[in-house]
């Protein structure tokens, strides 16, 4: 290994020595066990500037590997009162602070564990290191027993733990999947870092794009006119590629359709492939949609930081259809957007009465199921077009992919769209594999980097959990020489291809979009020889032409 | 150390039944006072846990998805899994409570070689759910303690139960089950590393009492052969509120009185509680249509925004640049 590697560098690690795991917990008990926070464990804390835009308390400079945080004076109290307000709020939050009987279910069910082996990571672990505080200061038997009963006092040393690991779980809510009871991890996750956001404590790769959404409406802070000049340079490679020129709406007031897709399609491969494939598509039905600048994030990073957050960052959708006068809403393929828009957004911003039930114009199927929220997500859009022989397509331009399909977490476990993506797939793709059952659909296994984890900066933890996913990838490499993860959800084409690369090198990943453009017969289209990605489309070896 | 804690907890009631009958005769503390008290603690504490999470409004429809969503026409729906009517939650609710539906996924996880596999486990799933139903049927056995007559079904259960006609009084096998159940999840708590590490003293005082529960109960019918007319009479006494503790009744009968008594006063106070909490778990029983019925927050509070217009007062320049349309030219 070359001296000059640091631990945020995927060459920093050893296939080997991350598969040495040790599940066998440390010989002290888990409330005398201290973090060591390890670089490329961690990520770094939150910069003033990004927690003071959006007003959020006690912005300041510190780092988590300090030994002084600088929390506030008051920083016992604001804690205590913040549970005891969630506590309020939240019956999720009572209930699974109470119930848990530690039967063990969800401990070998969370990725980072399965990676990992730090007891801290089991699902169960990781609830009782807030519920023992809540033990402490919420229940009689706490007040008077401590720890017979599971109960320890706040220190600052918990506040690190707290920080530690609750930025060690994706909330990609696998473990939910396996409770008896539905204690979500996902939910006191949330409620941790809204805790730990009380006393100015988040990481930058979260709060930086939540301030950035906030101002310019997307995470990655892209201004308007530069989303124009990026929009105009697909639609250039679209040109090069298929020889049809695409419309690029913007602003569109009076458009039928908003699309609303994460902003990572806009500026990283392989994600702005999939994004060439949405405006491919819409020009190719003649869609009358546009793209917005204010409302040019589909992706939710408030998700990650607090639920009013959430709220603020989500509100913009509704408000720009609104202003645009549109009748529906279209959102692209993001995974946590969808947890979003499909759990949250009626409820928070909605109702949305000034829109219509969403109406394909191309078959007339009226999307019932999203009658309240008026958004649909793009596979159903396609699954429909499909269905309805609506778009002409030959899977044989996919030939060179050999596909399999990873679930992400949220479509899968807090929507539930299983089906609608591999229809599209299997129509567009004509080899198609799945990875073994236990790892996709509601078992689906995180990419590792969710939640807002996924920087370089914790590459360790990421490649840990991304280790059962990516051994599940080399299952169906080695068996059906599969070369191509199909992924709806920007984070997951992102971060995946670091795991592939780590787990499963030569799997590219792509979103589904990508491979129904590739697919799709355009009207006017030149002799296709290149996909979007500029590579030959039906692969050098087999000698079609 | 919580074990040992936890199990000598447990031989300290028994010592206070010894001391407190044996000795100074305490029959009405342990025969009248102390079920009086822990069937009013059990109560009142029970009802007061489900009053509180009762009182924390849902404010988010949050259930977690383990099927297909309803959404086009021609792709079947999980309704039961991902359920999107009252019908379908009530399905999915109901298999979650008779039958541990989600705990019946249960598998175990491991790394071999570089090799991560999946094997079905259903030995937690089966322990479990042989341990609920053991204890509910022991329940049910014990109204002939409770009614006058006893009813049908319960002599039937009792009938059934016996059906190994082992000894006599015949061994019933609920009771076999129960205690065979119990040993296993309080074995397995301890044999599993990772288990011991995350158990407190709270997960292995109850399996202690309910073994304790067990242990007396099948001596008294077995070993001492109880005075089943007094033990009855007794307890029709307590119910009808003209308590009086029998003489005649061993030490160990008010022993086993104590542990079921002790079970009553800890539950609503523990993780036991889960009997209720489960129904209130909003993961599971909330339909997952959330886009087609508008879920509502009662504190759904305002928030600070960053409206379109302030947004195109700081980008105005560039955008008109870019030639995209403003609300206001200037």
């Amino acid at each position: 290994m070359s001296e000059d590697l640091k631990p945020d560098q995927l060459e920093y690690y050893k296939q080997e020595s991350l598969l040495k795991v040790d599940y066998r917990p440390p010989a002290t008990d888990w409330m005398q066990t201290p973090t060591a926070m390890r670089p490329g464990a961690f990520i770094y804390s939150a910069k003033p500037k990004n927690i003071e835009y959006i007003d959020f308390p006690n912005a300041r400079n510190w780092a988590p590997i300090d030994e002084d945080w600088k929390l506030p004076t008051n920083w016992k109290e604001i804690v205590i009162q913040g549970i005891r307000e969630r506590l309020d709020k939240y019956r999720s939050f009572k209930v699974f602070m109470d119930i848990c009987v530690r039967c063990g279910a969800c401990a070998d069910k969370c990725h980072f564990y399965i990676g990992g082996g730090d007891p801290k990571n089991m699902p169960v672990l990781r609830a009782e290191l807030l519920r023992s505080i809540y033990r402490n200061d919420f229940t009689t038997a706490g007040k008077l027993l401590g720890r017979m009963v599971g109960a320890r006092p706040l220190t600052i040393d918990v506040i690190k733990e707290w920080f530690f690991y609750f930025y060690q779980c994706t909330e990609c809510r696998r473990c939910s999947v396996f409770c008896p009871y539905g204690i979500d991890t996902a939910e006191i996750t949330m409620m941790a870092r809204e805790l730990l956001h009380l006393l100015g404590i988040g990481v930058n790769w979260i709060m930086e794009p939540v301030a950035s959404c906030y101002r310019t409406g997307n995470h990655l802070g892209i201004q308007p006119h530069g989303l124009k000049d990026t929009l105009e340079f697909f639609a250039e490679d679209i040109e090069e590629v298929t020889g049809v020129k695409v419309e690029v709406p913007m602003n569109k007031k009076g458009a039928e359709v908003l699309f609303v897709t994460p902003s990572g399609d806009f500026l990283a491969d392989p994600g702005t492939y999939t994004a060439m494939g949405y405006m491919a598509l819409f020009h190719e039905i003649g869609l009358d949609y546009t793209f917005s600048t204010y409302a040019s994030e589909g992706g939710n990073f408030g998700l990650f930081t607090s639920a009013d957050m959430m709220k603020r960052l989500n509100s913009k959708i509704y408000a720009e259809a609104k202003r645009l006068g549109v009748k529906w809403i279209m959102g692209g393929e993001c995974g946590h957007m969808w947890r979003v828009l499909h759990q949250y957004m009626d409820t928070m911003n909605g109702p949305a009465d000034f829109l219509e039930v969403p109406v394909s114009p191309m078959t007339g199927t009226r999307f019932e199921h999203a009658r309240s929220t008026k958004m649909i997500h793009i596979a159903e859009f396609t699954a429909d077009l499909i269905k309805h022989g609506k778009l002409k397509l030959d899977p044989s331009r996919n030939d060179c992919r050999r596909v399999t399909f990873h679930d992400s977490c949220n479509p899968s476990r807090a929507m539930g769209m299983l089906e609608e993506p591999r229809y599209v797939l299997k129509n567009v793709c004509r080899n198609f594999f799945e990875m073994p059952p236990n790892t996709i659909r509601e078992q689906t296994f995180c990419c590792g980097g969710g939640a807002g984890l996924g920087t370089d900066e914790n590459m360790e933890m990421r490649l840990r959990g991304g280790l059962p996913r990516g051994n599940a990838v080399r299952h169906v490499q080695e068996k059906h020489g599969v070369n191509q993860l199909a992924a709806c959800c920007a984070i997951d084409r992102a971060t995946l291809t670091t795991v592939c690369d780590f787990w499963a090198p030569g799997v590219k990943v792509t979103g589904i979009t990508e491979l129904v453009a590739n697919a799709l017969v355009m009207k006017g289209e030149g002799d296709r020889k290149l996909n979007f990605r500029k590579e030959p489309m039906r692969g050098e070896e087999d000698g079609h032409v | 150390m919580g074990i040992l804690v936890s199990f000598l907890a447990v031989v300290a009631l028994f010592l206070s039944v010894l001391v407190g009958i044996d000795s100074l005769g305490l029959r009405w503390l342990f025969g009248v006072a102390v079920p009086y008290a822990a069937a009013a603690l059990f109560l009142g504490g029970f009802l007061v846990r489900v009053l509180g999470w009762a009182r924390s409004p849902v404010p988010f429809a949050i259930p977690t998805t383990c099927g297909q969503q309803k959404s086009l026409p021609w792709i079947k729906s999980a309704s039961i899994e991902n359920p999107s009517t009252t019908l379908g939650v009530i399905a999915r609710m109901a298999l979650e409570v008779f039958a541990f539906r989600s705990l019946f996924r249960n598998t175990k996880t491991e790394l071999r070689d570089g090799r991560l596999s999946y094997a079905s486990n259903k030995w937690l799933w089966a322990a479990g759910l042989a341990f609920h139903y053991s204890f509910l049927v022991i329940l049910l056995r014990h109204l002939r303690f409770f009614m006058e007559p006893i009813p049908g079904f319960v002599l039937a259960l009792t009938t059934v139960d016996g059906f190994l006609q082992l000894g006599l009084p015949v061994v019933l096998t609920t009771s076999l089950i129960f205690v065979g159940a119990v040993t296993f999840l309080l074995v397995r708590r301890v044999a599993s590393p990772q288990l011991r590490y995350i158990s407190l003293p709270t997960d292995y005082f109850p399996l202690f009492l309910l073994l304790a529960i067990g242990a007396s109960g099948l001596w008294l019918r077995h070993v001492t052969k109880i005075d089943v007319p007094a033990a009855k009479a007794m307890v029709m006494g307590l119910l009808q509120l003209s308590p009086k503790p029998a003489e005649s009744l061993g030490t160990l009968f008010y022993a086993h009185l104590f542990f079921v008594s002790t079970l009553l006063v800890y539950f609503p106070f523990s993780k036991l509680m889960h009997m209720a909490g489960v129904f209130l778990s909003p993961t599971r029983n909330l339909a997952a249509n959330t886009r087609e019925v508008r879920h509502v927050n009662p504190w759904n509070h305002p928030v600070a925004l960053h409206t379109y217009d302030e947004y195109e007062e700081e980008f105005r320049e560039r955008m008109r640049d870019a030639g995209l349309p403003l609300e206001k030219e200037s």
